[in-house]
């Protein structure tokens, strides 16, 4: 099992989510963040004070797939969330040892 | 009205003026057909307005601009001083700007009308009730200490800040209203044109908030430290409020539904839409975005310039004076202030002071009436030239910037030396919400 982390642009979200559904992902966990890379922040500007915003607001999914199910969710989002221009986010990868759902106590794959 | 200098052009027969002078300076019991309940009704609905400004929309103006850890503590204090300021205001304020001071009446106005003792339902102030005249006169003494506020937002203690309120209003405001609309020596000597406040209100407040910032210090981590507005609609809607407002402030000040009102109210808008663009469009070259905080700025220090202009200035006069305060306010709160490196938090001496004096120069300019398509309805009576004009705007801009910054200067020294002026660095880390208020101002 691997747990696929992916920062991507706010606007793409829905585009990524329908991507993933399409190939059978069957939960995720998303959260609001900032951060920066090499698309850096922006320049804001209040009555000629100039603020640099170092952290931009983007969206991090999580989602914990079985392995052979990691390159399809992968090629989903970076399809998806592509748009072509700096800062459209980045994938991480990432092995996952256990998965327990809470209800009835399955273990391992049957768990996703 | 504002007064002497300009009753000159009011189209009313002379009879109509003597009454109304002296019912300015000495209210009197009057006969009940004095009144015009056309006026009347009018002056009520100015006063209104006037207070409209305060609160909320210059609350809201401010708050929008500070940030989210102090929006309550700018809103509590404009809310502070328009109670506060009543208070004071008929306790003896009103007294000492507008009653007769007797052979010091040059000066100020005395005690003879403190607690209100003369005022009485029937009492007249020209053709509306003195209760009214005294009420529009209070909205005027509750905004001018407000707009300080801008000027120390972020930093200054709450207890600071009433006891310096309540004493310059008293020491600085309501000298300086007396000596330019009350009948002391700025109006009776000078002929000076200052039809609702540019010189009393704005230059005055301006000052003030240049001095306090200066005497307080810049706040922490200012300029290196990102101070961004929290909430420009806030601030938006504040502004748009004050635009709305400042018709019963400036056409207000002619005390009467009259053509004067009536062109007042014109130039109003058409200064104010002159300077929002000026601020946009200047901002848009210089920075390449015209942003919603320009065009606000823009239209305040357009009302702000208008304000002493509008009972004397035509419609071109008007878009002239626009054009130029919203330029130069531009200048001087988004360069001189960076320049010069002191942290006047929201700019009120950049807006209201800097556009004042643009507006106090400019009304001895286009009240003229030579200047074909751009004049006005005349220069003070026994002016002859607009150089003359322009003298006499200088002597009143000189005067108020001199006195109230040596006053204001010494009231926040001597604050300070007691109680002392600042909150400590950690509460103004905190926040003054909570420091100061036990509040938090959104909790999301």
């Amino acid at each position: 099992m691997k747990l696929i982390s992916a920062i991507i642009k706010p606007f793409k979200l829905d585009d990524v989510r329908e991507a993933l559904q399409e190939i059978g992902v069957q939960g995720m966990t998303v959260t609001e963040v900032k951060g920066f890379g090499r698309q850096k922040g922006h320049t804001e500007l209040y009555r000629g004070a100039e603020y640099v915003v170092d952290f931009l607001p983007k969206v991090k999914l999580e989602i914990a797939v079985d392995a052979d199910q990691v390159e399809a969710a992968i090629e989903a989002i970076t399809k998806s969330a592509n748009s072509g221009k700096i800062g459209d986010g980045k994938i991480f990868v990432s092995g996952l040892d256990e998965v327990v759902r809470i209800r009835t106590g399955e273990t391992g794959s049957e768990a996703l | 009205m504002k007064s002497l200098m300009c009753s000159f052009k009011n189209h009313r027969g002379l009879t109509g003026l003597y009454v109304l002078m002296a019912g300015l300076f000495v209210p009197t019991l009057a006969m009940a057909d004095d009144l015009s309940a056309g006026d009347t009704a009018w002056m009520i609905t100015a006063t209104v307005l006037v207070l409209f400004m305060t609160i909320p929309g210059l609350s809201l103006f401010y708050a929008g601009m500070v940030r989210s850890k102090n929006v309550l503590s700018v809103m509590m204090q404009c809310f502070a001083i328009t109670a506060s300021m009543t208070i004071l205001w008929v306790l003896f304020g009103y007294s000492l700007a507008f009653g007769d001071g007797g052979s010091m009446n040059g000066f100020w106005g005395g005690f003879s009308n403190a607690f209100l003792a003369n005022m009485t339902v029937d009492s007249m102030s020209g053709t509306i009730p003195e209760s009214v005249f005294m009420t529009f006169q209070m909205t005027f003494a509750i905004i001018t200490p407000a707009l300080i506020v801008g000027a120390f937002a972020e930093r200054m203690k709450f207890s600071a800040m009433l006891i310096f309120m309540a004493i310059w209003v008293t020491i600085v405001y309501a000298p300086i209203c007396h000596w330019v609309w009350g009948g002391g020596w700025l109006g009776s000597k000078f002929a000076i044109l200052d039809f609702a406040g540019g010189t009393v209100v704005h230059i005055n407040a301006g000052v003030a908030g240049l001095v306090a910032c200066l005497m307080l210090g810049k706040r922490k981590g200012y300029p290196t430290t990102a101070m961004p507005p929290h909430n420009l609609t806030l601030t938006l809607i504040g502004a748009a409020m004050l635009w709305v407002g400042w018709f019963g402030f400036n056409a207000g000040s002619e005390l009467a539904a009259d053509g004067t009102a009536g062109m007042a109210m014109a130039v109003t808008q058409i200064a104010t839409a002159a300077a929002a663009l000026a601020w946009m469009f200047a901002e848009w070259m210089t920075h390449g975005k015209p942003s919603a905080l320009g065009i606000a700025s823009g239209a305040v220090a357009g009302l702000v310039a208008i304000t002493p202009a509008c009972g004397s200035v035509g419609p071109m006069g008007a878009l002239v004076i626009g054009l130029a305060s919203g330029f130069i306010c531009f200048k001087a709160a988004s360069t001189l202030k960076r320049k010069l490196g002191y942290d006047d938090s929201l700019d009120v001496f950049g807006v209201h002071a800097v556009g004042g004096i643009v507006g106090a120069l400019l009304t001895g300019v286009f009240s003229a009436t030579t200047l074909g398509v751009f004049s006005g309805q005349g220069l003070a009576e026994g002016v002859n030239s607009i150089g003359g004009q322009v003298f006499n705007q200088s002597v009143a801009i000189m005067v108020t910037i001199i006195y109230c910054g040596v006053l204001s200067f010494i009231i926040l020294k001597v604050i300070d030396v007691v109680i002392g002026l600042r909150v400590s660095e950690e509460e103004e880390i905190e926040g003054l919400d909570l420091a100061s208020h036990g509040e938090r101002g959104y909790i999301l």
